[in-house]
């Protein structure tokens, strides 16, 4: 019955400012969540330019990264996310071929 | 080409050239080798295989640089969590978290975990970077220490970002002007497992734990220094209490003072074989022989000499323990535990097969740097023989040597020999090094085994050429008179038969002394008594003279008086002395 149930997923996108990567990451994230878990996610979109600090805190060394916070386990995600079959793996929205 | 004119101008020049600048590493030693630290501003590889002491030394970097000058640093594990790190380096004295606490250090552990992490698309390390920047940043470091940045490759998909990536972090740790330290874990040609020198450029040290016979030794090497000379050789390195120490004394420049100063063996007729001095201050003494012919109490007397002038000795015992040594001591006489008390006297004592030579050579380095003492005892030094390691033993008593030397520290080594060779050429390795060189060996004669000592050398002072005879007695060494027989120097009973013997004569001949004395004197007493004999008769005679003289003028006065009595009576007044006169 749960597996059936849309889960509700919590996603953090890191990037670092206004790169070509960061852009192209971000676009990629909102399509790939509209089109999968339409209205069933939160994403956060968060510069690190602009909080250093979390860097630390959260792990980050490579950027872009999408942390799936919820549900667990964690995940992360590191890259522009243009290979979707390879996101939805991460987000255990499929499973590995 | 002759002209020595431009020689003086060239001579500030050489001085006032630019160095580069290095930022000290408060390293025991590892300043000495690099010549003031490692570049400062620079990124700086250090390499080696796995428990080499990488991340010790870089942490030890960052600690002295935070505490010593004042240089704040970023720690950057990739390996180890900040707590662990903290416990790991508790026991060095080093303690991360008040560090911490006084934004002198920041400790980051970067937690790569390949399992969830999935791959989709470029990235870069831009996150890496944000993160050290702010950890810079927080505290103003100066210093930076990324161990081991490889473990990326093995965290992080696609190795041709990260190296791109790698070489953009170096040259921005450049830009930032931190001096940074890069470990990296030795490949199996490359010096690391990805070719990290290839990026870092300026400075790469490597560091080795090699196990020979049985016993580890760490080294140290710098590859390459860009910029600056330094040492090349590899310097064997401790890690102990204190954290790294490095032993950089392979200089072995021979410009060491030296003293004419002399101080005494403790035995003051082996003195007497040393020109009367005994030996000079800060030269190195060897004395060998084979077993049990006395070398650890000739040192013990050396020591205990020392001791009762108020210097210091230290003593590295590596056969027997400090409480062996001073029972077996005493039992010749000689009471060290007073010195220890004292705090004169130290005692190191270990097995050879403790640790390597290197490690034992810096052990003795630091204690001595430690305890400052004047006069250092080894014994024995060949224990360290194991195998075929004579070059390195003798590589490492040059150096112990030249330490030695360099602090005007006197040094006695005690060196076994192996029976059956000569005695010389057994230790022909090491004689150049040795400055005064006693001998100490069995001679048989007689069925007997006796102790025997000759100076081998002395350097820079007259000495016997004898070959003397010494007991252990209860009161220490003694050296005997050189009894010289028919087929050479006598030892043992045969010195004891010809001691005897000589002892014989001198009583037969001091009795004929006594004789003639005796003879001499019943003669003085005799003639004294006819003397007193003639003496008395003659006082007889005298006394009688001397009556008889008395009664012969008596009577004249008496007759001359008569005559004027009588004169008197007759009335004449001739002259009374005519008639007396006539009256005869």
């Amino acid at each position: 019955m749960k597996t059936m149930q849309a889960e509700h997923y919590v996603l953090r996108l890191y990037v670092a400012g206004q790169s070509p990567k960061s852009v192209l990451a971000i676009a990629n994230i909102k399509r790939i969540c509209e089109e999968n878990m339409h209205g069933h996610y939160e994403l956060e979109v968060i510069d690190l330019y602009q909080q250093p600090q979390l860097a630390q805190g959260e792990q980050i060394i490579a950027v872009p990264t999408l942390i799936k916070r919820l549900p667990l386990p964690l995940r992360r995600i590191i890259g522009d996310m243009s290979d979707t079959e390879r996101v939805l793996v991460g987000l255990d929205l499929r499973s590995k071929a | 080409m002759t002209n020595p004119k431009p020689k003086p101008k060239s001579r500030p020049t050489v001085k006032s050239r630019p160095q580069l600048p290095k930022a000290p590493t408060g390293i025991q030693g590892l300043d000495e080798i690099t010549g003031g630290g490692l570049p400062k501003g620079r990124p700086t590889l250090v390499c080696g295989g796995a428990g080499c002491g990488k991340t010790l030394l870089a942490m030890e970097f960052l600690v002295r640089g935070a505490t010593q000058y004042n240089e704040p640093g970023v720690f950057m594990a990739f390996e180890e969590s900040a707590k662990d790190l903290t416990q790991n380096v508790a026991s060095l004295g080093f303690d991360l978290d008040d560090l911490v606490a006084r934004k002198k250090m920041v400790l980051d552990f970067v937690y790569i975990e390949r399992s969830e992490i999935e791959e989709s698309g470029e990235y870069d390390l831009e996150g890496l970077f944000i993160r050290l920047g702010h950890a810079i940043d927080a505290i103003g470091a100066k210093r930076v220490v990324l161990d081991t940045i490889e473990s990326l490759f093995s965290g992080l998909p696609n190795p041709l970002i990260l190296r791109a990536e790698l070489r953009r972090l170096f040259r921005w740790l450049k830009d930032k002007g931190v001096t940074a330290i890069i470990t990296g874990e030795r490949g199996d040609k490359t010096l690391t497992r990805q070719g990290l020198e290839e990026y870092v450029s300026d400075c790469v040290i490597v560091l080795d734990h090699r196990v020979s016979e049985q016993t580890s030794s760490r080294r140290m090497r710098v590859v390459k220094y860009r910029g600056s000379t330094h040492g090349t050789n590899e310097y064997p390195f401790l890690i102990d209490e204190d954290g790294i120490s490095v032993l950089p004394v392979t200089s072995l420049s021979l410009q060491q003072e030296s003293s004419t100063q002399r101080i005494p063996t403790g035995i003051a007729r082996l003195d007497a074989m040393l020109g009367g001095k005994g030996y000079y201050r800060g030269s190195s003494v060897l004395v060998s022989g084979t077993a049990g012919t006395g070398k650890s109490s000739l040192a013990a007397h050396f020591a205990d000499a020392a001791c009762r002038r108020g210097e210091r000795v230290m003593y590295f015992a590596f056969e027997e323990s400090p409480c062996q040594i001073m029972r077996n001591m005493r039992s010749i006489g000689i009471d060290l535990e007073p010195w220890v008390n004292k705090g004169l006297l130290r005692f190191q004592a270990s097995r050879p097969t403790l640790s390597g030579l290197e490690m034992h050579l810096t052990r003795m380095h630091k204690a001595v740097n430690a305890f400052k003492p004047r006069v250092v005892v080894v014994d024995p030094l060949n224990s360290f023989v194991i195998g075929n390691n004579e070059i390195d033993v003798k590589a490492m008593l040059m150096r112990l040597v030249d330490f030695l030397k360099t602090s005007q520290i006197t040094g006695l080594f005690t060196s076994l020999t192996r029976g059956g060779v000569a005695l010389e050429q057994s230790e022909v390795g090491i004689s150049s090094l040795i400055d005064t060189w006693l001998l100490v060996k069995d001679i048989e004669i007689g069925n007997e085994r006796n102790r025997g000592i000759y100076v081998l050398k002395s350097r820079g002072m007259a000495h016997s050429n004898q070959i003397r005879e010494f007991l252990l007695t209860d009161h220490g060494v003694e050296l005997r008179d050189v009894y010289v027989g028919a087929s050479g120097v006598l030892t043992g009973s045969a010195r004891l038969s010809q001691e005897a013997q000589e002892k014989a004569e001198v009583l037969v001949r001091e009795q004929e002394v006594e004789l003639r004395r005796i003879e001499l004197e019943r003669k003085r007493t005799t003639l004294e008594a006819h003397i007193a004999v003639l003496r008395a008769e003659f006082a007889v005679q005298e006394i009688a003279s001397v009556k008889i003289i008395g009664q012969e003028k008596a009577q004249k006065v008496q007759q001359a008086q008569e005559r004027v009595d009588m004169g008197q009576i007759r009335k004449v007044d001739a002259k009374p002395s005519q008639s007396k006169r006539g009256a005869k």
